[in-house]
């Protein structure tokens, strides 16, 4: 790396776009940073003496004259134990009027473990959810969105889930966030004592979009600190990154890419999946798990960015709101944890499987009997029991404002199979049915 | 690409991973290079020329490079380096062995060779003095993992060779040399156990390729049964996230009847790659016994690598395969998922400012797709025996729509179609598989009907046909069931759904993490089938459509309570016995 002793200012810049700047100069490396007009800028194309940058603030009132400062480095963070309860911004700046962090600096967006130097994940995450615990336990070095329309409470049932996580560190990582949400963030973690494990990178929405770029880099970087040199259960959380995909699409705009699916940039998989991939389960113990936020419009997960997403993440809880029952649930068909089975019957009780997908199934009949009641015909017997099912079940156990134990899920839906099936009905291995069938 | 010194150049533009760079002298399109970063060389490829210009990807991240870097051709393509020693590896997509990487976190410029130099390994010849050979010959083999490891004639070597001496048998190491061969003007040429083969080529040491005819049984029914897949076949499993890919991957890869498994992780999750390597170490083999990781490697080229290195797993996968296959051996090779290996395309041909095709896709997107496939495929070697390599690919079609770039050049190429259903999915009915909607077009040929015929037995194609036809009927009947409503249709109606629900609910349905129904063998899955077809066949009498479903679910039950016990074991047979109990009371 350049030393910082001798810097060229360059005076001169030829081309400006809304997000970007052309100038001439020489000896820049890709990637490096640079401050422009007290703006911070990064390389993004380098032709001959030609050097691109994109300006995360935007180039508004830029001139032409503008002072231009390579900083000979790409975007970096300086991590120590000095990180743990303070805000800041997408540049690693403090914004809670503390001083100044001390400690080693780290490029951001480093580069991903290998492979072979990774554990399997294997320590389930408990969360009081049924919609999470029962149906789609969570791992540590897991990576799992929320897929949720924007009207849904997906804060704070992030909040929730990441208090009763028993994390050694939460990161927050907060892209377009609007202040109210916030300063919801900062009061939820202060009035539960946790301020002090919290590490918090925010833009809101009055900062720059563009500048949402650094935050999940920044985030996974103090993540990758705390889980590897400290060996330290992190949890990370990053909410929104709808919106962070939306920057993306800005820029690759402003550099006259050629969009895919939903004008998103070609790369979208791979800038996703870089992020995504940071998750982590160490072999000495410390972990980087991810719950993210992917807002949807509408419910429609087949748009390019909840739809990559759901590509590279393992699995997905899916917010949905129960018109039947008035709450919120996670709805059992749209979401999946694909790192379950590794601790469902085995860090939960035996009979955990067969009783999730029996419930599930049975959940799934009551929809097609739905459709039945919705097309105006008669029900079967059978029909209005699913029904009577669904409806208990999705308050008993979907619904996310629920705080209990996982053998109390399993109980309870032992309870429910009772009361509205006969024990053929629910096929579940006979060994179970025998054992856990309360006469 | 005989050159006698390394064409150099300077880095002139850089876009991300697109290096532009201006050389002096000849290069070769997909020739590979290094560009000489302060702490480390990052290894590119050239993909396009204009002039001076030579763009090339580099298989790195780009960070912090400069204009003027300096650049060196190597006067070859991209290779892999083949020789014993592979099996049980874990490989980046160029080749490099991720086990011999030092620290955590994965260093740039660092390459690390993909075979063990010290090891001794047991060497018998087969070849003998004065024996004529070819490319692809045999000369003599080693024991890799109690697999014969074949030490074969460069590929590269065009023509005749006489066979001038070859070691006895004894324990050498890889670059030992184990053969002396002479060409036709007498020249000597020392071979070792090691070659290397440029991936984007295929290897066509073989005799010929008829066309595929034997059954390759993956242990899953829904496959074996109804839409098998042969021995040297081509099939790709597209299906939206949620879908069960790779799920359904990992259990042929554990349980298809092959010798060597080679499974590609192109810009997949890193944590399925662990999840291979940490239960395919305990995971027994059910035919040999041995553990899978024996004859298993791993390409792991992982979402968050660099993405040129995702285009070169596919092809390295696909090189070793060919290698194990001129063994003589039965190669499957898995790549999840070939969408990212497109999207790799695509990032580059974005970059690179051509004119895109649907969906920003490159043009010839269809025909890069084809002539992978086409290196699948069963063949008789020079020697009369046969090896093949099948090759099963995952399609991640973006939206679940199967009418996407990726999924319909698939459909051109793959001769098997394992659509997975979303709303099978939604309703847990694993695995996913369509089985009205996929096919094999393996069923029409009258060499695998014939195969089939004689080695599972007479009449089993009436049978797979007629299950589905009361699987189509089934969905017929509950269509109208739909519009008119349970009283709305004759009885018979119920019953045709209800005998579609049970073959669903028994053959195609298989629980992937049960340590019993996770495998089935083909005779258990006659068995079963011919068991479910009787029920089909037999006339039961019913109250109504309430009393038909409720029998019909205590049948599934029964069944699938077979399904979870050992093959014949007491328990097994218990079930049965019982369900002729509840069929009895039913019988008209």
């Amino acid at each position: 790396m350049e030393t910082q002793a001798f810097q060229k200012i360059y005076t001169k810049i030829n081309n400006l776009t809304k997000a970007t700047i052309m100038l001439n100069a020489n000896n820049v490396g890709y990637d490096e940073m640079a401050m422009v007009h007290g703006r911070m800028g990064q390389v993004v194309k380098i032709m001959g003496d030609n050097v691109i940058l994109q300006i995360f603030g935007g180039t508004e009132g830029i001139p032409t004259n503008a002072e231009v400062v390579f900083l000979g480095h790409p975007p970096q963070l300086k991590v120590s134990d000095q990180l743990a309860g303070r805000f800041f911004n997408a540049f690693g700046d403090p914004i809670d009027g503390g001083p100044e962090v001390e400690g080693k600096i780290v490029d951001t967006g480093g580069p991903s473990v290998n492979p072979v130097r990774r554990a399997q994940p294997s320590q389930l995450i408990t969360t009081g959810i049924a919609g999470i615990d029962l149906n789609n336990s969570l791992v540590t070095g897991q990576k799992i969105p929320f897929f949720a329309d924007p009207d849904q409470p997906y804060n704070q049932v992030m909040a929730n889930v990441a208090l009763r996580a028993e994390a050694d560190k939460i990161i927050l990582g907060g892209m377009g966030l609007s202040n109210d949400d916030y300063l919801y963030f900062k009061n939820v973690f202060d009035n539960a004592g946790a301020l002090d494990r919290i590490v918090s990178f925010v833009n809101t929405t009055e900062d720059p979009p563009v500048e949402r770029l650094l935050i999940p880099d920044m985030a996974l970087t103090a993540a990758e600190y705390f889980a590897h040199e400290r060996q330290e259960k992190v949890l990370v959380l990053l909410t929104d990154m709808t919106l962070f995909a939306d920057a993306l699409s800005i820029v690759s705009n402003r550099m006259d890419q050629i969009p895919s699916k939903d004008s998103m940039p070609g790369s979208l998989y791979s800038d996703l999946a870089r992020i995504y991939e940071k998750a982590v389960q160490f072999p000495h113990g410390g972990s980087i798990t991810i719950i993210a936020v992917t807002t949807l419009n509408g419910g429609d997960i087949t748009h390019a960015i909840p739809d990559n997403t759901g590509y590279i993440t393992e699995g997905q809880l899916f917010l949905r709101m129960d018109s039947d029952v008035g709450k919120v649930i996670v709805d059992p068909f749209r979401s999946l944890s694909r790192l379950k089975q590794l601790v469902i019957g085995t860090q939960t009780r035996e009979d955990h499987p067969q009783v999730m997908n029996a419930a599930i199934r049975l959940y799934a009949d009551a929809a097609n009997a739905k459709t039945k009641q919705d097309n105006g015909f008669d029900l079967t017997d059978y029909d209005e029991r699913t029904i009577k099912f669904a409806k208990e079940y999705a308050v008993q156990l979907l619904a996310v404002d629920l705080n209990i134990d996982t053998e109390e899920m399993l109980d309870r839906t032992w309870q429910l199979f009772k009361d509205n099936f006969s024990r053929e009905e629910v096929v579940i291995r006979q060994e179970f049915v025998d054992k856990y069938w309360k006469q | 690409m005989e050159r006698k010194n390394k064409t150099t150049g300077t880095v002139a533009g850089i876009i991300a991973n697109l290096v532009i760079v201006k050389v002096e002298g000849p290069v070769a399109q997909n020739e590979i290079g290094f560009i000489y970063h302060p702490e480390n060389k990052l290894m590119a490829e050239v993909i396009k020329i204009t002039g001076d210009n030579v763009y090339v990807q580099v298989f790195e991240s780009t960070r912090g490079l400069k204009i003027g870097a300096k650049v060196e051709f190597e006067n070859h393509l991209l290779e892999v380096t083949l020789g014993p020693g592979i099996l049980s590896r874990n490989y980046d997509g160029l080749q490099n062995d991720l086990d011999k990487m030092e620290g955590v976190f994965l260093k740039r410029g660092d390459y690390t060779d993909p075979l063990d130099r010290e090891k001794k390994w047991d060497w018998t010849p087969i070849a003998k003095k004065g024996d004529n050979v070819t490319a692809g010959a045999w000369l003599g083999e080693v024991p890799e993992n109690s697999m014969p490891h074949r030490i074969m004639v460069p590929f590269k070597m065009e023509g005749v060779y006489t066979v001038k001496n070859i070691v006895e048998a004894g324990s050498y190491i890889v670059d030992d040399v184990i053969a002396t061969v002479s060409d036709a003007e007498g020249n000597d040429i020392e071979l070792t156990m090691v070659q290397k083969w440029p991936v984007k080529m295929a290897i066509k040491a073989y005799d010929n390729k008829p066309r595929p005819f034997k059954l390759l049984e993956t242990g899953i029914r829904t496959m074996d049964t109804l839409n098998p897949i042969v021995e040297g076949g081509t099939g790709f499993i597209p299906g939206a996230f949620g879908t069960g890919k790779t799920v359904l991957q990992h259990a042929i890869s554990k349980y298809a009847e092959a010798d060597i498994v080679i499974i590609a992780a192109c810009g997949e999750r890193a944590n399925e790659v662990v999840e291979i390597f940490t239960e395919f170490p305990e995971l027994e083999d059910p035919r040999t016994g041995r553990k899978l990781i024996e004859r298993t490697t791993i390409i792991a080229n992982t979402s968050n690598m660099p993405v040129a290195a995702r285009e070169a797993s596919v092809y390295t996968a696909m090189t070793l395969g060919e290698y194990y296959r001129s063994m003589g051996l039965k190669v499957l090779l898995m790549a999840d998922s070939t969408s990212r290996w497109a999207q790799a395309l695509r990032e580059m041909s974005n970059r690179l400012e051509e004119l895109p095709g649907p969906d920003a896709y490159p043009m010839d997107l269809t025909a890069i797709i084809s002539s992978f496939y086409a290196r699948a495929g069963f063949v008789y070697l020079n020697n009369g025996k046969s090896g093949s390599i099948t090759f099963i690919g995952t399609v991640s079609p973006a939206g679940g729509n199967l009418k996407e770039p990726v999924t319909e050049s698939t459909r051109k190429a793959a001769r098997c179609f394992y659509g997975l259903n979303q709303d099978r999915a939604d309703s847990k009915r694993y695995p996913a598989i369509d089985p009205i909607d996929s096919y094999s077009k393996y069923l029409e040929y009258p060499e695998v009907r014939d195969y089939l015929t004689k080695h599972i037995g007479e009449g089993w194609l009436d049978k797979v046909a007629k299950t589905k036809n009361l699987l189509l009927r089934g969905r017929e009947a509950m269509e109208q069931i739909n519009i008119l409503g349970d009283d709305g249709v004759p009885m018979e109606f119920h019953e045709r759904f209800w005998n579609s629900e049970l073959i669903d609910g028994v053959i195609l349905q298989q629980d992937s993490f049960d340590d019993v129904d996770a495998n089935c063998p083909m005779p258990r899955q006659k068995y079963m089938l011919e068991k479910v077809l009787d029920i089909t066949d037999k006339k039961f009498a019913f109250e109504n459509f309430e009393d038909l479903s409720g029998f019909f679910k205590r049948l599934i039950n029964h069944f699938k309570q077979m399904n979870y016990a050992e093959w014949e074991s007491d328990k097994f047979k218990k079930y049965e016995a019982e369900l002729e109990e509840i069929m009895k009371e039913r019988l008209n």
